[in-house]
């Protein structure tokens, strides 16, 4: 098929029919509840299955029941609304479940208000709910990547039988942008004899499979845990993705940016380029695995003078990529996160300041003492 | 080579379904296009703001401070996103609902009486579309056959309001060109 105009909320639920899954439950939140209105009606013409739960800590544990069942399972919501998931999420992930959880952030904490927002990047990253677990988390910035995206989601949960989550801002749920899918074939979760407990019988299995997560014996506890970080371990090593702009010249300023944001940086570094300011934009696409070697060599490049995490967010992913440079360049921070998303003249007076030497961003983790 | 059109007017004139009609036109000849509301907690009569951005190559920040062109459904949009429009655009002003201009004499000015149009075409509804055909016609920002098929897609399913929504486009588009 050719493509055709799509708002990105209504993308991820054709995209997830698409990658084969016929369960969605769900509590409408703005800015994604298209996604719900959406599927209403879609997933009835497919024979799937639409259910509203009455809170998110439902839809989070109907999500834990049915993957545990074996079925291909997802569900969307906004920062609040994923707040009420994490419990579930952290079980999920005990447990050893694939499940996709996409998050259309809007502004925190709180309520906040519903305008886009990158302000749940520890959430989605660093936890969000209890214990040693990690989501594989995957940062969209167009429609089309956003639908992509979401039909690799489903893979990958079932590849390390672990929560994936879609983490976008609410921009990406609202605009349209063309998008095109391809025609995917439904199949079923090829590994789910192993952790799916759907009755022996039924599916012709001499394995009992118990879906679990009290562990109360110290070692056994431990080695669960050492299980799940070598998992992680093999995320870190498969998984990393992310998009180089402009890292071939020679850059003065590195910006690490995703999502919308990074599209806005897009623009200013065109802007820059052709005022003469060479700057290099590295977008990650996936936030855990953390692309830190793809930034520490960008910013290692001779003719780089600072990198600059700029986000909708108070500074959130810029610990990350301090991480990442592990001091061989100075690194610093711009962002916003009450709704207003910052303009590419503010991202290029921010990085002209910057390779003029002075960092004049209030707040910065530079220390211009 | 990149143009963005501000919709704006208040709840109700229609605003997101012509803008997605320009989107979609702009699909349709190729281009690479990017359709983003405001969305906020709107509601019936408040604000409604959408802006189109048409280009020939990968549309980066989604976000405009300064568009090129301007259609100003009533008069809080005018006086709101006038200033903003970079010269050499096209401001359209709904006349029948604005009594001012833009006060702007660098950019290409067309107030035309809208709403009477859609009265005339059948429904003060297609109000949205006869602007929509004034401005394609003006700024010839896509080739106008291709906006009349986007126009007759999206009604394709409702007859009447088709033609009613086609008499509407037309009349636009005569306002503009004279």
């Amino acid at each position: 098929m050719g493509k055709i105009l799509m708002k990105g909320n209504e993308a991820i639920g054709e995209a997830a029919i698409r990658a084969g899954c016929l369960n969605y439950f769900a509590y409408p939140i703005t800015p994604q509840s298209e996604v719900a209105e959406y599927l209403s009606w879609r997933m009835p013409e497919v024979g799937g299955v639409f259910l509203q739960g009455e809170s998110e800590v439902a839809v989070g544990y109907m999500l834990f029941g049915a993957a545990g069942a074996g079925e291909r399972v997802f569900t969307t919501s906004s920062s609040p609304g994923i707040s009420l998931m994490s419990e579930a999420i952290s079980y999920i992930a005990a447990a050893q479940l694939p499940a996709v959880f996409v998050n259309i952030i809007r502004g925190g904490p709180g309520l906040g208000g519903i305008l886009p927002s990158q302000g749940d990047y520890f959430q989605a990253t660093k936890g969000g709910g209890h214990g040693d677990y990690r989501l594989l988390v995957m940062a969209p910035a167009s429609v089309q990547e956003t639908a992509e995206m979401v039909m690799q989601a489903f893979p990958l949960a079932e590849k390390y039988r672990n929560p994936v989550m879609i983490l976008g801002d609410g921009l990406i749920g609202q605009m349209m942008e063309p998008v095109e899918f391809p025609d995917h074939l439904r199949t079923a979760p090829s590994n789910k004899d192993e952790w799916a407990s759907s009755g022996m019988s039924t599916r012709g299995s001499s394995r009992r499979n118990l879906v679990k997560s009290l562990f109360l014996d110290p070692e056994t506890l431990n080695n669960q845990n050492l299980l799940l970080k070598a998992k992680y371990d093999r995320m870190k090593r498969e998984e990393v993705r992310y998009e180089g702009y402009n890292l071939q010249g020679d850059y003065r300023v590195l910006i690490v940016s995703y999502g919308t944001m990074s599209r806005v940086c897009r623009t200013a570094v065109d802007n820059l380029k052709a005022q003469g300011l060479e700057v290099g934009l590295l977008r990650p696409q996936t936030l855990f695995p953390f692309p830190e070697r793809a930034i520490r060599e960008a910013a290692g490049k001779s003719t780089c003078r600072a990198v600059i995490s700029i986000e909708m967010s108070m500074g959130q992913m810029v610990e990350d990529v301090e991480r990442s440079v592990r001091g061989i360049r100075s690194v610093h921070w711009y962002g916003k996160c009450g709704g207003d998303v910052p303009t590419p003249e503010e991202i290029m007076e921010v990085v002209r300041d910057l390779d003029d030497g002075g960092c004049q961003t209030p707040g910065c983790i530079c220390d211009k003492e | 080579m990149q143009s963005e059109v501000k919709f704006a007017g208040f709840g109700g004139q229609g605003i997101l379904l012509s803008a997605k009609i320009l989107a979609h036109a702009a699909l349709e000849a190729g281009h690479e296009v990017v359709w983003i509301p405001s969305y906020g907690p709107e509601m019936r009569g408040g604000t409604a703001y959408c802006t189109v951005v048409i280009g020939d190559r990968p549309i980066g920040s989604p976000i405009i401070k300064n568009p090129r062109h301007l259609i100003a459904m009533n008069r809080p949009s005018l006086e709101k996103f006038a200033a903003t429009i970079r010269p050499g655009g096209v401001i359209l002003i709904n006349q029948s609902l604005v009594p001012i201009g833009s006060g702007r004499d660098d950019v290409d000015e067309l107030a035309v009486p809208v709403n009477e149009l859609a009265v005339a075409a059948g429904s003060l509804r297609a109000a949205n579309i006869v602007a929509l055909g004034a401005f394609v016609a003006r700024s010839r920002i896509l080739d106008f056959t291709l906006l009349r098929r986007c126009v007759e897609a999206e009604f394709a399913a409702k007859p009447k309001v088709l033609r009613i929504n086609q008499d509407a486009l037309e009349k636009g588009r005569a306002a503009a060109v004279g």
